[in-house]
């Protein structure tokens, strides 16, 4: 769906203005999930399962109800049966029925009218567990004697004799590998492991809910996605879905770990027992590191040939990922976009998708990406050095480009990966000289993008300032985006377009701010919008003059007379026209909604220089450069965030991020001290470099850029290490213990 | 309910005082009691700095301190930084240089910020990055934040 | 007809092609024929796929176009983070 019209020539797309919600954030005004306070309000508290696996024998709530300020207890009990499907998991989820399934499990949840007295009134809630036999291993899951974790879970794809544990299978490919293998000079094969991650955003979950005894009520939640929220919760809860309008607070970070519900059911049902008061609930750290949705761990085994020249041949990757103890881990979008990147005739993907004692796995910036990143970018690394290849040259030698088959099947339409290729190779970055212990990685990843449902409008008021009311919560700066591309839209200047992010019950449905879509649909109704009410200023300046509405154009926030034959008018302004539109016909706004389908993804290619301590292990990242495609940047500041903050958060996944499950299957490290995110202190500047290959779907050629730059990190850096030590190390993080490990000659 | 101390002391320059639970943190009751939404919770262990605020001008996790401890002292927070309608230079920095993405941990490290150019008004690179290595950001990256520090520390500076 | 590209995991439901021709003028007219011509598919289609049509992946529109000569691919159900 090219858009005809594309500009190339912008005033404000592409300049970098302060946003518009900049104040409220640099104040402390804005208000975020837990910045609520109601009159009446209650406070809510979850009681958890401290075993991984276990029966729930008997819930005792007598002393906590007996207790001043305890107002309502509910178990599941409190919820309808008979769900199915995601909608069952999602309910199990949130609440446990028979079984406790993680460390962190909710089991039940009180409401009093202080924090503390939730916290103490919890405390007193007496549950008897019958402890079971616990896994939390992907590989252990899979094997014959290994604790079932459900009957009956496995979906259609799953082939006979595998382990109940195994849930959905994933088979996809192309060509004949035994011909491929057979072509290349060299053949490689690895296995690696990369561990649960957290999302890590500093904010934790925070809801205020309210419903009543008629169902209905409100919800106040910091979240991605607010009808996901919405629809979610009511299926869970057993009402309908409009019962509950939502609205989003400012959100403190997301990344996928809030798209989907935790804590806002329980609040909702809390309040309807408690005659329908609002419950605010915030969970604090420890429950988000142990109860909410990291994502999957993965092990995977990588073969790939390639020629002596460095022509890839074949490629053929097995990918066991575990997300929890539900469906979900993200191994069907690994088994696609595993070797993405390259044109290759021959591979083929096979994906298990596996349950484990842990909690239920959310998305992850590119969920799958960056695991199956790690291991084929790191594979191809190694090749390089074996036959002496230069590792970007390589890449160029195999990338995907318009035209080529994507190794999960269509043609790519244009894409920008050689683009960014050729800019890292020319940047200073990669002619820095390196010292002793000091070593260089290159690795490329990419992410697709979506649209999904979208609905926003655009209103026009008295004085012809423009309000743009969008369903996608701003996390990074999409206001200032959106205003742009209304400010681009209409001619007019920045300054005088308001954002708003509706609530529930304003707009059509909307897909949260996840896939790298906000900026792409959001924006893509926002100018679509725009044009509906441009169309209706012209009709209300033809009416004016007399003229046909077809002989009227707008131009730079005015509409004029397309030209002489039209007739000799001076143009209108959009404030003139809008003064006057109360007596010409009344409001005008544009409305815009669809699943679009002109999206494209984006391709990234990073170059990190390391210095690893033989001493201790310790790695040091000196020098990081992040080349990716965005198509077209609307507000360039805030896509080298993008850009940033995803290889930063890549960085942590590489070098120290990991989920530590001990023998009794609980998490060992569920606060920030020991799940060890990168500190100011651990990063230098990160180079940004912005390549635009225009997006054909876009009307100013966007490309979704949040996610792909967390793909590249993980390989980048096991590639700079092994450049700096001369070992390859197949298991992440490289924390320094296991590097020191591997300079030292042993197994890791 | 066991019984609660009363509590006062000064909160970006105004007098207030609450009554608090022995056990409430200094944050918990700058939030529920004064509804001084500037501070966050990240993690309640001292470890994110979300909650930064200053303690008789010390840098401090108020998650780490308790409520009953502000009595007689200053507390300081982002909400006094700016002075009426004129932004501090590091709040106008942060916006520029687009510092801040979801914004939740901007509060504390425009406090944290603030405290060092106090101390030290000409910080090298890693002088500021060791200085801001109690404040998590998730989103940035840092290097847009040390930019905007950087800028304002000159700004600064420049017209004392 | 438009020639339809299925990944490897759903040609065993498929009498082990890769590829299948199905009449119809509308991407939900081609994944109704499919599942009539080849019934064990139902559950995958139900549980979710992506329609890429002549390399534009196009979600969830029943009603998007399908020319004779298109190249139409199923692929996984994509999300986000």
């Amino acid at each position: 769906m090219a858009l005809d019209g594309q500009k190339t020539a912008y005033k404000y797309i592409g300049t970098t203005p302060n946003r518009p919600d900049g104040l409220d954030k640099v104040t402390g005004r804005a208000r975020y999930g837990a910045d609520i306070n109601v009159p009446g309000m209650l406070h809510g508290a979850v009681v958890r399962s401290p075993h991984a696996h276990a029966k729930i024998v008997k819930i005792d709530a007598t002393k906590a109800l007996a207790m001043e300020g305890v107002k309502a207890v509910i178990t599941r009990a409190d919820f309808p049966e008979g769900l199915e499907g995601e909608d069952w998991d999602l309910q199990e989820n949130c609440m446990a029925g028979e079984k406790a399934l993680y460390d962190g499990h909710a089991v039940a949840a009180v409401a009093a009218t202080t924090p503390l007295l939730a916290r103490d009134a919890a405390k007193l809630i007496d549950v008897t567990y019958e402890i079971l036999p616990h896994v939390t291993d992907v590989d252990e899951a899979m094997k014959e004697g290994a604790p079932v974790i459900r009957e009956g879970a496995a979906d259609f794809s799953v082939p006979e004799g595998l382990h109940p544990n195994v849930v959905r299978y994933f088979d996809s490919g192309r060509g004949d590998l035994d011909k491929g293998f057979a072509e290349a000079d060299l053949i490689l094969e690895r296995s690696f492991t990369t561990e649960a991650a957290h999302q890590g955003y500093i904010e934790p979950h925070a809801c205020l809910g309210q419903m009543g005894a008629d169902g209905r009520g409100e919800l106040w939640v910091c979240t991605q996605g607010h009808w996901f929220m919405r629809r979610m919760s009511t299926a869970v809860l057993g009402i309908e879905t409009t019962n509950i309008r939502v609205t989003p607070s400012e959100i403190g970070g997301g990344f996928g770990g809030k798209t989907t519900i935790f804590i806002e059911p329980l609040s909702l049902a809390l309040s309807r027992k408690a005659g329908g008061k609002p419950v605010k609930m915030v969970m604090s750290r420890n429950e988000v590191l142990r109860a909410t949705g990291p994502t999957a761990s993965a092990s995977m085994d990588v073969k790939m040939g390639m020629t002596k020249d460095g022509r890839i041949t074949a490629a053929h990757g097995t990918f066991r990922m575990q997300g929890g103890a539900f469906a979900g881990a993200p191994v069907d979008v690994t088994t696609m976009l595993a070797f993405a990147n390259y044109d290759i005739e021959h591979v083929h993907h096979i994906g298990y998708d596996v349950m484990t004692n842990r909690p239920r796995q959310a998305a992850y910036r590119a969920p799958g990406a960056p695991m199956a990143a790690f291991a084929t970018e790191s594979v191809i690394d190694e090749m390089c050095r074996e036959l002496g290849l230069d590792p970007i040259d390589t890449r160029l030698k195999n990338a995907a480009k318009e035209g080529t088959r994507a190794t999960f099947g269509p043609k790519y339409g244009p894409i920008g990966f050689v683009e960014t290729l050729e800019a890292a190779k020319a940047h200073p970055n990669y002619a820095e000289p390196l010292g002793p212990n000091q070593g260089r990685g290159v690795a490329s990843g990419y992410w697709m993008n979506w649209g999904g449902e979208t609905s926003a409008s655009v209103a026009i008021s008295e004085d012809g300032s423009v309000t743009v009311s969008v369903g996608t919560p701003d996390i990074g700066g999409s206001r200032a985006s959106m205003a742009l591309m209304a400010a681009e839209a209409f001619g007019i200047p920045y300054e005088n377009v308001r954002v708003n992010i509706s609530d529930t019950g304003a707009l059509g449905v909307n897909e949260p701010t996840h896939g790298s879509r906000a900026t792409y649909a959001s924006g893509l109704a926002t100018i679509r919008s725009a044009e509906e009410c441009i169309k209706k200023l012209c009709k209300r300046a033809a009416d004016k003059w007399g003229i046909d509405a077809e002989a009227v154009v707008w131009e730079d926030g005015r509409a004029k007379p397309s030209g002489p034959n039209a007739g000799e008018f001076p143009p209108m302004t959009i404030a003139e026209i809008a003064g006057a539109m109360g007596g010409t016909g009344g409001p005008i706004s544009g409305h815009y909604e669809d699943s679009p389908s002109g999206f494209s993804g984006s391709f990234g290619t990073h170059v990190v220089d390391v210095e690893v301590d033989p001493e201790t292990g310790r790695t040091t990242i000196l020098r990081y450069l992040v080349v990716q495609d965005a198509g077209k940047a609307i507000h360039p500041a805030y896509v080298e965030g993008q850009f940033q903050g995803g290889a930063a958060q890549g960085i942590g996944w590489a070098l120290n991020e990991e989920y530590v499950y001990g023998e009794d299957g609980r998490l060992q490290n569920p606060v920030f001290l020991d799940y060890r995110v990168p500190v100011a202190s651990d990063l230098p500047m990160i180079d940004t470099v912005i390549v635009e290959v225009p997006n054909p779907g876009h009307p100013y050629g966007v490309r979704g850029v949040g996610e792909t730059g967390i793909t590249p990190p993980l390989p980048a850096v096991a590639n700079a290490v092994r450049d700096a030590t001369g070992k390859r190390i197949c298991k992440l993080p490289l924390r320094p213990s296991r590097v020191l490990a591997a300079i030292q000659g042993k197994t890791v | 309910m066991s019984k609660r101390i009363h509590v006062s002391t000064k909160v970006n320059g105004d007098e207030v005082d609450y009554l608090c639970d022995s056990r409430e943190t200094l944050l918990d009751c700058l939030r529920d009691h004064l509804s001084v939404m500037g501070v966050k919770e990240g993690c309640g262990t001292g470890d994110c700095g979300a909650c930064s605020v200053t303690l008789d001008g010390r840098l401090v996790c108020s998650c780490l301190v308790l409520g009953v401890e502000a009595e007689g002292k200053e507390v300081a927070t982002v909400e006094g930084m700016a002075e009426g309608e004129t932004l501090h230079p590091l709040q106008r920095k942060f916006i520029e240089h687009a510092a801040l993405q979801c914004g939740i941990c901007t509060p504390g490290i425009l406090v944290a910020a603030k405290n060092l150019l106090e101390r030290n008004p000409d910080p090298t690179e890693t002088e500021l990055r060791y200085w801001l290595a109690g404040n998590l950001c998730r989103c940035t990256g840092y290097d847009k934040i040390i930019r905007a520090v950087m800028d304002a520390a000159a700004e600064m500076r420049e017209a004392s | 007809m438009a020639e339809l590209h299925l990944w490897s995991g759903l040609r065993a439901l498929a009498d082990g092609k890769e590829m299948v021709e199905i009449e119809g003028a509308t991407v939900g007219q081609v994944l109704d024929g499919l599942v009539t011509a080849y019934p064990g598919l139902e559950p995958a289609l139900k549980r979710g796929v992506s329609v890429a049509v002549d390399g534009q992946i196009v979600p969830n529109s029943r009603n998007h176009p399908v020319k004779p000569d298109s190249e139409v691919f199923l692929l996984q159900k994509l999300a986000g983070g």
